[in-house]
C-alpha cells in the first residue's frame, strides 16, 4: 500500500522562480529565505518519496474564468509549465502518475468531493516554484506527481473547513492505494499577503505565526476562519491558507514539526515553510 | 468568528474579486489573459486600440488600460492575476504594481514590506 511520508508547505511566489534561475541564493535579501531549505532537501534525500502531490491555486494558465473549477485534480502523464506573461522562464515538464491520479479522483468524489479531472493540464507557477524549490536540480524531476488545483481565484472560494475535510478524504484515499509508494503532500502559497487595492502591500506576521503554529498541533483551529475573515487578517490573497490546510488534512491526526522557517518580506508576502512527519 | 455568509462589511482598500467583478471585467481579464503569449503580447504593443476593441473592452476599461493605473483596472472588473499579465508587458513587477496603488515610491514600498517583520 501507498504511504504518506510527510508533508510539506511552502511559498509559491513566482519571483522565488527568478531567484532560483538567477542564482541569487546568496544575496542578502534572498539568503534568509533559500537558507530555510536544506533540512528539507536532506529529508527528501533521506526519505526519497516516489510522488508529490502539490495543492496550490492556478494564476490564470491552465484556467480563465470561463470554466472555473473550485476543485480540479490533474490525471495526466505530464505536465507541461509555460509561460505566464512577465518573463519566468519555464521549467522542463512533470511526470505525471494518471493511476494514482483516477485513484484519488474515484475516491475523493466516493467521498462526495465532485472534482473536475483534467487530462491535460498545463502547471503554472504555484505548482512549479515549489518544485523547484524542493528538487532544486531542475532538470530532471526525480518525483513523478499529481497537481490539485483550488480555486482561491474567484470568490465564493472553497471555505477553511471544507478544504481541511477534502485533505483528509485525500489522505485516505493516498493510503488505501494498492502500490507500494512513497508520497509526499506539498501546501503552497501563502502566508498573509495583498497584491491589489489600496492595502497592497499588507503582511500579518502575528497571524502568520499563529497560523504555522496551530497547523501542527492544532488544525481544527484554522479551520474555523472564514473565507473573509482570511482575507481581512491575511489579505486577499491569505486564503491560499486552505492549500496548507488541505495538505495537513492529508496526514495524521499527530505530526511532528521536523523543520519551519518564516522570512518577511519575499516580493510581498510572508513567506512560510514547514516539514511535517506523521507522528509513529 | 462568523459563518461563511453574508457579513457585507467592506475591508478597507480591499476589492473581492467575486462573480459581479468577475462579470464586469471579463472582457478586460480575457485579454490580459491572452498575454499568456509573446505573440499577442506583441499585437497588443503594436496597435493597442486595435488589440481592445478585438476584446471588446467597455469605454471604462479602455480608459484604465490607456492609463495604466491599477486602481482604476481592479474598479473596472480587473482580476490582479491577469492584469499582472498586463503589467508584465511594461516589465512591471508586484511592487511596481503596489507602489502604485498605495501612491509610494517602489522604494517607500519595499520598505513598508520589510517593516512588516517588526
Amino acid at each position: 500500500m501507498a504511504t504518506i511520508v510527510g508533508g510539506i508547505a511552502t511559498s509559491h511566489i513566482p519571483a522565488i522562480g527568478a531567484a532560483i534561475t538567477g542564482r541569487l541564493h546568496q544575496d542578502p535579501y534572498w539568503k534568509p529565505f533559500f537558507d530555510g531549505y536544506p533540512p528539507v532537501h536532506a529529508w527528501l534525500d533521506r526519505v526519497r518519496p516516489d510522488v508529490a502531490i502539490v495543492i496550490y491555486n492556478d494564476h490564470g494558465l491552465n484556467f480563465f474564468l470561463d470554466k472555473m473549477p473550485t476543485f480540479a485534480v490533474g490525471a495526466a502523464s505530464t505536465y507541461e509549465n509555460a509561460d505566464e506573461g512577465w518573463g519566468l522562464k519555464p521549467v522542463p515538464p512533470f511526470p505525471g502518475h494518471p493511476a494514482l491520479s483516477w485513484h484519488i479522483i474515484e475516491a475523493l468524489v466516493a467521498s462526495e468531493f465532485d472534482l473536475t479531472t483534467c487530462q491535460e493540464m498545463q502547471v503554472d507557477h504555484g505548482f512549479a516554484v515549489p518544485m523547484s524549490l524542493l528538487w532544486p536540480d531542475r532538470t530532471e524531476w526525480p518525483v513523478r506527481s499529481v497537481p490539485i488545483a483550488v480555486n482561491t481565484v474567484q470568490h465564493p472560494l472553497p471555505s477553511p473547513s471544507r478544504c481541511y475535510k477534502f485533505g483528509k478524504a485525500l489522505g485516505k484515499a493516498i493510503e488505501a492505494f494498492p502500490e507500494n509508494i512513497k508520497v509526499v503532500l506539498v501546501g503552497t502559497g501563502g502566508l498573509s499577503h495583498q497584491l491589489e487595492g489600496r492595502r497592497a502591500g499588507f503582511i500579518n506576521k502575528q497571524f502568520d505565526l499563529m497560523c504555522m503554529d496551530k497547523i501542527v498541533d492544532d488544525p481544527a483551529a484554522l479551520t474555523r476562519y472564514s473565507i473573509r475573515e482570511l482575507v481581512e487578517l491575511a489579505g486577499s490573497q491569505g486564503p491560499e491558507l486552505v492549500h496548507w490546510l488541505m495538505m495537513r488534512g492529508a496526514l495524521t491526526g499527530h505530526v511532528k514539526r521536523l523543520h519551519s522557517n518564516y522570512h518577511i518580506p519575499i516580493s510581498n508576502t510572508g513567506a512560510g515553510l514547514l516539514l511535517l512527519e506523521n507522528a509513529a | 468568528m462568523s459563518s461563511e455568509s453574508a457579513d457585507p462589511k467592506e475591508i478597507w482598500g480591499t476589492s473581492i474579486f467575486d462573480g459581479r467583478q468577475a462579470m464586469k471585467g471579463y472582457a478586460l481579464n480575457k485579454m490580459c489573459y491572452s498575454f499568456n503569449s509573446a505573440q499577442n503580447r506583441e499585437e497588443f504593443q503594436r496597435d493597442e486600440d486595435a488589440y481592445c476593441r478585438k476584446f471588446g473592452l467597455n469605454a471604462q476599461q479602455r480608459s484604465a488600460v490607456r492609463n495604466r493605473n491599477v486602481l482604476e483596472l481592479i474598479e473596472a472588473g480587473g482580476n490582479i492575476y491577469y492584469l499582472a499579465k498586463f503589467a508584465g508587458i511594461f516589465g512591471l513587477t508586484v511592487q511596481d504594481v503596489g507602489a502604485q496603488q498605495t501612491g509610494m515610491s517602489v522604494q517607500e514600498f519595499k520598505a513598508k514590506l520589510v517593516a512588516a517583520r517588526e
